[in-house]
């Protein structure tokens, strides 16, 4: 800065501190606390020294959540979210901005309004359509009366059913049914010269070629952006897979942390809880650290 | 803006539109429109058809005690928490923005947070806040029955309202300093020579130049405060003591799965989804203000 202000400068010091001390506090507190056996996590005060118990503890954790095969099925989710995103928002993106053709104004708008409701509000009858994907082509059949038709002339009763529960499917293709990404492209592509297309069109490329060879290559720093906050997005999504995989199977590690919850009347194993803790808040926090300056740059992007 | 030169074919154009079309029919307008229809009728929880009942639903849920205390419940838990998020991340970005050493170090890991999913750092603060073990057992030591959120209901709104705090504290962080670092240096400096303080500089110049971010994140954390908090709630209070921190999402999950009461979930719904239509669009004509700021 410009001046001199040395008791200023003592002053933010002491206060960027207190604010890091806060910031890093819970996850020291939470590796501590997964260092120690069940006697010492339960001190008063506990010892911010760490204990001998931390590989013991972790593998308790990691064998009573059954984390091993709930991380996988996490990190299916992530990826596929990711990928679904980066990919489907590029192709929407382009046919907004590269094409004129009827209805694209009302396209547009179709996809901002998504922006405007999380899953979470309308979860219920989200829920409904994954048990059936196909129960709203039904409804249309059967309201357009086509379903009666097709009953009448070839005697087959249309009854389409499609059940997602418990599937990966369906823990994806939900998370992906917004438009977060789209605007994201949409305003990278608006910055993309026009001289570009026009070379690319005298030289005879059509649109996928455009598109494949001149369009993706420039936003691959979009997309690493939007894959880095949407992976970290649906690795951290908690209430929409606790509702649909009931079964076991396709469970995340998110999920599962509520089995380490220590029970009421049982013996408080906040230190198995804790290692749990750590196991499923580490990918995330990787990922950040690795990834920082596209985690920034595409959260401040995609939400402006 | 508008790109002059295109490609002609618009069947091909539509095209490409169109996995993204059939995803948010199928998963978003279907289920929205599904959702107005429920809060319309009483649908029988395993099916059987359902009876119109017109705003019947909505009706019962407005006179339901339970549901206003939820909606107190989820202003409170929005107001003081993105309160504290913001005041506390405006601080910090508007001091590590004077880059002194070390602010690099602040400006890595004061985005981490973030990163957490939210049932892992409220599996982290209900121990840490915890009655028995933990750090709050220390002042229960000293002041017995001080602190429970199993038992008073302010202690547990306290908790997922420091939970929430936590991490967004990260995420308005990374706003606020991008806010302050897109503000001109010479305007900071030019001022400083005219002999302006620190403190008189940061409300006259960087103050007014990043209030546009102040209310987009405003409205931010708000909405987020609605949704995000759904798994601080499940894992740390479960809605209760006595309802204390049954916040709309999660009496609309425990509504609507647990009671398999569809339409007075799908009414609850319907009041959250225009609550937060409404803090949308404020906050789309803010980004459109801000815009033309520039």
């Amino acid at each position: 800065m410009v001046e001199r202000t040395p008791f200023l400068n003592f002053f933010t010091h002491l206060i960027l501190f207190i604010g890091f001390v806060f910031c890093i506090a819970p996850f020291v507190v939470v590796v501590v606390a997964a260092s120690h056996n069940l006697k010492d996590v339960n001190d008063v005060p506990m010892s911010l020294l760490p204990g001998s118990d931390f590989w013991v503890n972790i593998k308790t954790a990691w064998t009573t959540a059954d984390l091993g095969p709930k991380l996988l099925n996490s990190f299916i989710m992530a990826t596929g979210v990711a990928a679904g995103k980066v990919i489907i928002s590029a192709l929407t993106a382009f046919s907004i901005v590269y094409f004129r053709y009827p209805g694209r104004m009302l396209i547009f708008w179709l996809i901002f309004i998504t922006l405007m409701l999380p899953l979470e509000v309308r979860i219920v009858p989200t829920y409904a359509v994954v048990a059936n994907v196909l129960e709203p082509y039904q409804a249309i059949l059967d309201l357009t009366g086509i379903s009666w038709l097709i009953e009448k002339v070839s005697g087959v009763h249309v009854a389409l059913n499609l059940g997602m529960l418990n599937s990966y499917p369906g823990l994806i293709l939900p998370l992906i049914a917004t438009a977060t990404g789209t605007f994201l492209y949409r305003q990278f592509f608006l910055t993309v010269p026009d001289e570009l297309t026009e070379a690319a069109r005298m030289d005879g490329a059509g649109p996928l070629r455009f598109f494949i060879d001149v369009l993706l290559p420039l936003s691959r720093n979009n997309m690493a952006a939007l894959g880095t906050i949407m992976f970290l997005w649906a690795w951290n999504q908690y209430l929409w897979p606790l509702l649909i995989t009931t079964d076991q199977s396709h469970a995340t590690a998110v999920t599962e942390l509520k089995q380490l919850i220590p029970n009421v009347g049982g013996a408080p194993e906040w230190h198995i809880a804790m290692a749990g803790t750590l196991i499923v808040m580490l990918p995330p926090l990787v990922v950040v650290v690795l990834m920082q300056r596209w985690f920034v740059r595409g959260l401040i992007a995609t939400e402006k | 803006m508008e790109k002059r030169v295109t490609f002609g074919k618009w069947t091909i154009g539509i095209l490409f539109a169109v996995p993204q079309l059939l995803l948010i029919f199928t998963f978003f307008y279907w289920p929205a429109g599904q959702a107005v229809y429920w809060s319309l009728t009483l649908q029988q929880p395993w099916g059987g058809g359902n009876i119109w009942v017109g705003l019947d639903n909505f009706r019962s849920i407005l006179s339901n005690a339970d549901y206003w205390n939820s909606i107190t419940a989820s202003l409170v838990f929005a107001g003081i928490s993105t309160g504290l998020a913001m005041f506390i991340a405006l601080v910090l970005a508007a001091l590590t923005d004077r880059q002194l050493a070390g602010s690099r170090l602040y400006r890595v890991v004061l985005i981490w947070p973030y990163g957490i999913a939210a049932p892992a750092l409220a599996m982290a603060f209900r121990f840490i806040l915890a009655p028995e073990a933990g750090f709050m057992a220390m002042v229960n030591q000293v002041w017995p029955g001080f602190w429970d959120p199993g038992l008073d209901g302010a202690d547990a709104m306290a908790s997922i309202i420091v939970a929430f705090s936590w991490k967004y504290v990260g995420y308005n962080f990374i706003f606020f300093l991008a806010a302050f670092q897109a503000i001109p240096r010479s305007l900071v400096e030019a001022a400083a020579m005219d002999g302006s303080g620190v403190i008189r500089r940061f409300w006259d110049i960087q103050f007014p130049l990043i209030t546009p971010t102040i209310f987009f994140l405003l409205v931010i954390n708000i909405t987020e405060s609605f949704q995000d908090s759904f798994g601080i709630v499940d894992i740390m209070t479960s809605g209760g003591p006595a309802n204390a921190t049954n916040l709309m999402v999660y009496k609309i999950y425990s509504d609507g799965f647990k009671g398999l009461d569809y339409s007075g979930a799908a009414a609850q719904s319907i009041i959250l989804m225009l609550l937060i239509i409404v803090l949308t669009i404020f906050q789309f004509r803010f980004i459109e203000r801000r815009v033309h700021y520039r």
